[in-house]
């Protein structure tokens, strides 16, 4: 499954270079893209666990950015 | 001012607020002495005023283990300016980098914008017709496929339908990039985005919200981010490895020397440590810091992307993603559809060949009296290159022999129109032409009375096009057809295509296009350019797939990685040109970058750099980087 989100306040274009490498290591992450212009994420991930792997998300965005807010 | 964000309004106040004290704290020492711990106090204010969040996000992400966050980096660099006693130079390091922060986001979001103004064509309301007549503006997503919509003059057409009532010329600017308005009429398609400007139309909708033109379009612009080019993976990659180097390096700089001045007495010490003290070795491994900081890099190339995916989309050429763009900059064999994409895809009768004792105009009207009931095409041409009103009355016993052509009996004379297969049949001897194309010959009672060439013509923006393209780079354009081979022939010939193949099965197109592939340089590109409609496995085949004309059709918009609005292919010459400025404003970008960082990390290393450099080095570089990253967006020249 492929969902798309909004980003508020994501500032910096390497924080999300941060973010999109954290979120692909996650397990259950088929593919993940954060673009800094669109300030848009897109998670690629398991149909069975999708909201638990978003969980899983927004915590390791927090770790990198703690400013960005992910609009679920 | 006006449009900054209220957040970006703090800030500015914020730094004018700091540089001012900054002045007036170094201003002071001239009225009267300022004792050193004065002074660190003095300078703490702005610094603080400054620096605050700053410091406090550095302190926050510690825990969570991103020590190399550009705020840690800034923090660490600035406060040890502080410990060597550089007050003045740790307040401006922190006043620049939050100009710096200042006019990125300004810039990013000032670029986010205009491709949002882009964006304007979808529209907020439509007028639904109710029943009983009456209207009700309503949200575009609530109308039903098959209700009616009223469009007035001025207004956005809201969902993509058919005219039922009204003519009108409608812009399609926001759409194609085209400014020549297309007029409709009732049972003409419209599409969503283009704003009525004449007439008030009745639209029955076709498609629901979600499915119409421009939410495809939309969408498609606004996930292009999601594709990302080479270049900026590499960027984004290199600044994983960068910023630790850095750091690393700074470290090693400082504990070094730092430990030898230590161990080695005064007298053995070797010339570049002589005279030196710990201190200067530390200033030098901060300066590294403040060069350490990637995003300067990292903002460009998106940055630049972004711009040309924008700038291009202003041209009517809506590009996925990043990766496209540069796939098409490094183009070098460009392969056509002809029918529809070169050639208008629709028949004219281009001459006229009556035999002897016959006029051109009494060979046509033969011809377009006795095509009179057909619908086939070619009829049709004879029928608008005669240009008068057929009175039916005229053209009785109409035949149609399928595979040959037509006879009739037109004011009493027997005509046949038809091809030459037509001619063997009644017997009667007829003159070849020399000309590709369609052949209708015509014969009046049993007498031959010539023949008249009809062929589908190259478009005139096509004429232009194969020098066009090898102004922009391209090395090898190639056609494919279904046609026959003359007339692949002289649509090659006029208009300069080196190479052609012709009658081919759309199986053997696929074919063609990877016999293409395996002939070309390494590192080079093959773009295919078709309709969209019959050639969606070429077009995903090759290494990018250019539809056109695909106003309107979703398989097109489905199918290709760059889509013309319109079906003009002069826009690929467009798009190739903005795709090399695109790429070569990216590498510009990249090498600027990289080579200050390099020189500045070269010079501070020497301790010939201050602290001054390195903060040019590190936000002057944002900032001239995004200034060129934002003239992507500028297109106008292309337009024409």
């Amino acid at each position: 499954m492929k969902k798309r989100y909004k980003l508020t306040d994501l500032d910096c274009a390497n924080c999300a270079a941060k973010m999109e490498a954290a979120i692909k290591k996650i397990d259950g992450v088929n593919d993940a893209t954060v673009s800094f212009m669109a300030q848009k994420m897109t998670v690629d991930a398991d149909d069975a666990r999708f909201d638990d792997i978003m969980k899983e998300v927004v915590a390791v965005c927090k770790k990198v950015e703690p400013d960005c807010v992910i609009n679920l | 001012m006006n449009n900054l964000t209220r957040k970006q309004r703090k800030m500015l106040y914020r730094i004018l607020a700091a540089a001012v004290l900054l002045i007036i704290v170094k201003l002071l020492p001239l009225l009267f002495p300022v004792p050193w711990w004065m002074a660190v106090v003095l300078f703490l204010v702005p610094y603080l005023v400054i620096g605050w969040d700053v410091l406090w996000k550095a302190v926050r992400n510690i825990p969570n283990g991103q020590v190399f966050d550009e705020n840690f980096l800034m923090a660490l660099a600035t406060v040890g300016a502080f410990a060597t006693g550089e007050y003045a130079e740790a307040v401006f390091v922190m006043l620049f980098y939050q100009t710096g922060e200042l006019f990125q986001d300004y810039a990013v979001g000032k670029s986010r914008q205009s491709i949002a103004a882009l964006m304007d064509i979808r529209p907020d309301v439509a007028n639904l017709e109710n029943e009983d007549g009456s209207l009700e503006e309503v949200d575009p997503e609530d109308v039903e496929v098959g209700s009616i919509v009223v469009v007035r003059p001025g207004e956005r057409v809201p969902l993509d339908g058919e005219v039922v009532e009204g003519a009108s010329a409608l812009d399609t600017a926001a759409l194609t990039g085209e400014s020549v308005p297309r007029d409709v009429g009732p049972g003409d398609p419209v599409i969503s985005g283009c704003v009525n400007q004449s007439g008030l139309l009745r639209v029955r909708v076709t498609k629901p919200c979600e499915e119409s033109t421009v939410s495809k379009i939309l969408d498609l612009v606004e996930n292009a981010g999601e594709k990302k080019a080479a270049s900026e993976n590499f960027i984004t990659r290199f600044a994983r490895y960068y910023t630790p180097c850095v750091v690393i390096a700074a470290t090693a700089l400082f504990l070094i020397p730092t430990i030898a001045l230590a161990l080695v007495p005064a007298a053995s010490q070797p010339a570049f440590l002589a005279g030196t003290s710990w201190t200067g070795w530390l200033h030098r491994a901060l300066i590294f810091l403040v060069i350490s900081c990637p995003c300067a890099l990292v903002i460009s190339v998106p940055l630049s992307f972004f711009g040309g995916i924008g700038g291009a989309s202003k041209c009517g050429i809506l590009v996925k993603g990043s990766n496209y763009l540069e796939t098409l900059a490094r183009t070098e064999t460009v392969v056509f559809d002809k029918t529809g994409t070169l050639t208008q895809g629709s028949f004219t009768v281009t001459a006229l060949h009556p035999a002897e004792g016959v006029t051109e105009d009494a060979l046509l009207e033969a011809a377009a009296l006795a095509e009179s009931w057909s619908s086939h095409p070619i009829s049709v041409s004879l029928r608008k290159a005669w240009g008068r009103d057929i009175d039916p009355s005229r053209v009785t016993e109409v035949e149609e022999i399928a595979g040959h052509g037509v006879t009739a009996k037109v004011d009493g004379k027997a005509v046949s129109a038809g091809n030459s297969r037509l001619m063997e049949k009644e017997g009667v001897r007829w003159e070849a032409c020399e000309l590709p194309g369609t052949i209708v010959h015509v014969t009046v009672e049993g007498r031959y009375a010539g023949h008249i060439l009809i062929s589908d013509l190259p478009k005139p923006e096509a004429k232009t096009l194969a020098e066009g393209l090898k102004a922009a780079g391209v090395k090898k354009t190639v056609m494919l057809t279904g046609d026959t081979e003359a007339a692949a022939k002289a649509v090659a010939r006029d208009l300069g295509i080196d190479e052609y193949h012709a009658q081919l099965l759309p199986a053997d197109k696929v074919e063609r296009v990877e016999s293409l592939l395996a002939k070309k340089s390494p590192g080079a590109a093959l773009a295919f350019v078709g309709d969209g409609i019959n050639d969606a496995p070429v077009l995903t085949r090759a290494d990018i797939g250019i539809a056109m004309g695909a106003l309107g059709s979703d398989a097109a918009i489905e199918a290709a990685d760059i889509v013309l609005m319109d079906d003009n292919p002069a826009k690929i010459v467009t798009a190739m040109r903005v795709s090399r400025k695109t790429l070569r404003i990216v590498k510009q970008n990249i090498w600027f970058a990289l080579g200050v960082k390099g020189a500045v990390l070269l010079l501070g290393a020497f301790g010939v750099a201050t602290m001054w450099e390195a903060v040019f080095a590190d936000v002057g570089v944002a900032f001239i980087a995004i200034l060129n990253a934002m003239r992507c967006l500028r297109v106008d020249k292309f337009k024409k």
